[in-house]
């Protein structure tokens, strides 16, 4: 049985794909609560959700036992500063599992942005001082919200000490030693929202999202803030593909775990018209590394949808032969190999997150 | 001893029931009520101290004045109140 978790506005669904079908396995974990990232921890069956409440803040939560019960753990949090502007963390909005020789070690990115470690399976947390010291965050802006935040941490398979992170805005960052020095990536990128002269700075960069294939870590996809790229090396370098239709803008991208040069968008329109082009939603794919791009609607809906797909919300499971997607209007869908796609629901919250059970 | 409750809303989150503690600010009472709960601290203080944005605290019938350092003073018998605050809704 497969099994995709659904984190929302209004909490965490569970679907289950049996025999008869995909099913919804009732009410959800958290009702009423916003989801902002779950974890399915491929290394001992771990499962986590971040919380964003509105009134109490940022939560974490654990479950032992496949979401039947959870216990609250504490939330990554900033050093205590007696600065009037010290910061608090809004929200956790990325959460990964370390390697699978790091049984228990976890990754959390925030808003504002901070970099955090657990390594006790979420019971404490330490900020990365060696990235929140870099004196290039003082340059980090919010990027759709009013601080920068971390939404990408990537662990690679190969070596637990080599990451990657992708903040918003604050360009694409690497560690060859688990953390304690960092490196900016990202060179190729070209952030056109910034003056002439401006627009190939490292630290101004918006990667929405940025994904590592697992068919070769090196090989890093990013959906930017104002195109597609691809980096061979690691984040280090980048190519932008060019002539992508029927838009190049927007914020997911679900590579194929089995296929280096196979990956999934979901277009919007442009910065100022986050809304798929035309009305007409709408999923792409390359095959060939980026080089070009074919369009996917068959299941997507007919008439006019505004379904936007956030950064967390297209992903593919660990065969890649399934994907799913979820909207800002509450549309999930899933897909086998994502030319054709399956509504399960089209009256879900907002969607902010999917994982499959790995 | 001052007394604290809590929000029917926050309890659906934390188990929280009436405590008493002793103190001269709210801060005092807070920090001495909560002591043996640090997550439910969490729920109604942001990891500076503050109060957070959109959680209401109430001392005898007013808001407190002070929401960053919760200087307020407290009294022997005061009340506590920790509420949601409709802005966080």
């Amino acid at each position: 049985m497969t099994t995709l978790w659904v984190g929302s506005r209004k909490g965490l669904f569970r679907y289950d794909e049996t025999p008869q079908g995909w099913n919804c396995a009732g009410a959800p974990a958290f009702l009423a609560a916003p989801v902002t990232m779950v974890l399915d921890d491929p290394r001992d069956g771990s499962l986590y959700v971040a919380l964003s409440h509105g009134h109490f803040g940022c939560k974490l939560h654990r479950s032992d036992d496949r979401g039947v019960t959870w216990v609250e753990l504490p939330s990554p949090a900033f050093p205590k500063s007696d600065a009037a502007d010290a910061p608090s963390v809004e929200m956790i909005w990325s959460l990964v599992a370390g390697g699978a020789d790091q049984p228990g070690t976890l990754w959390a990115g925030t808003l504002p942005g901070g970099l955090f470690r657990s390594d006790d399976k979420g019971q404490s947390w330490q900020i990365n001082q060696n990235l929140y010291a870099r004196p290039e965050r003082a340059r980090w802006v919010g990027g759709g919200y009013d601080h920068a935040g971390i939404h990408s941490i990537l662990v690679d398979p190969r070596d637990s000490q080599h990451l990657v992170v992708g903040v918003s805005v604050g360009g694409i960052w690497i560690s060859q030693d688990g953390g304690q020095s960092w490196d900016l990536g990202g060179a190729g990128f070209v952030a056109n929202y910034l003056p002439p002269g401006q627009a190939n700075d490292l630290v101004m960069q918006d990667p929405h999202l940025i994904a590592l294939s697992a068919a070769d870590p090196d090989r890093i996809w990013c959906q930017h803030h104002c195109g597609i790229y691809v980096s061979d090396d690691g984040g280090r370098n980048f190519r932008e593909a060019v002539g992508v239709k029927p838009s190049n803008f927007g914020f997911a991208v679900a590579p194929d775990p089995g296929d280096r040069d196979r990956a999934w968008f979901v277009p919007a329109q442009v910065d100022q018209l986050r809304v798929p082009v035309d009305g007409k939603l709408v999923v792409t794919e390359t095959r060939d590394g980026a080089l070009s791009f074919v369009s996917h609607s068959k299941g997507l809906p007919d008439e006019a949808a505004w379904d936007l797909i956030y950064r967390h919300a297209l992903v593919a499971d660990g065969s890649g032969k399934r994907l799913a997607m979820g909207s800002t209007t509450g549309g999930l869908w899933v897909s086998n190999g994502g030319a054709e796609w399956q509504l399960l629901s089209a009256n879900l919250p907002p969607i902010a997150c999917l994982s499959f059970a790995p | 001893m001052a007394t604290i409750r809590f929000t029917s809303h926050l309890m659906r989150h934390r188990d929280t029931p009436m405590i008493e503690a002793a103190g001269s600010s709210v801060a005092d009472v807070l920090a001495a009520g909560l002591a043996d709960d640090p997550v439910l601290q969490s729920y109604v203080l942001d990891e500076q101290g503050r109060v957070r944005k959109h959680v209401a605290i109430y001392l005898d019938g007013r808001l407190i004045s002070d929401r960053l350092r919760l200087s307020d003073a407290v009294a022997p018998q005061s009340e506590i109140y920790v509420l949601q605050a409709l802005s966080g809704g």
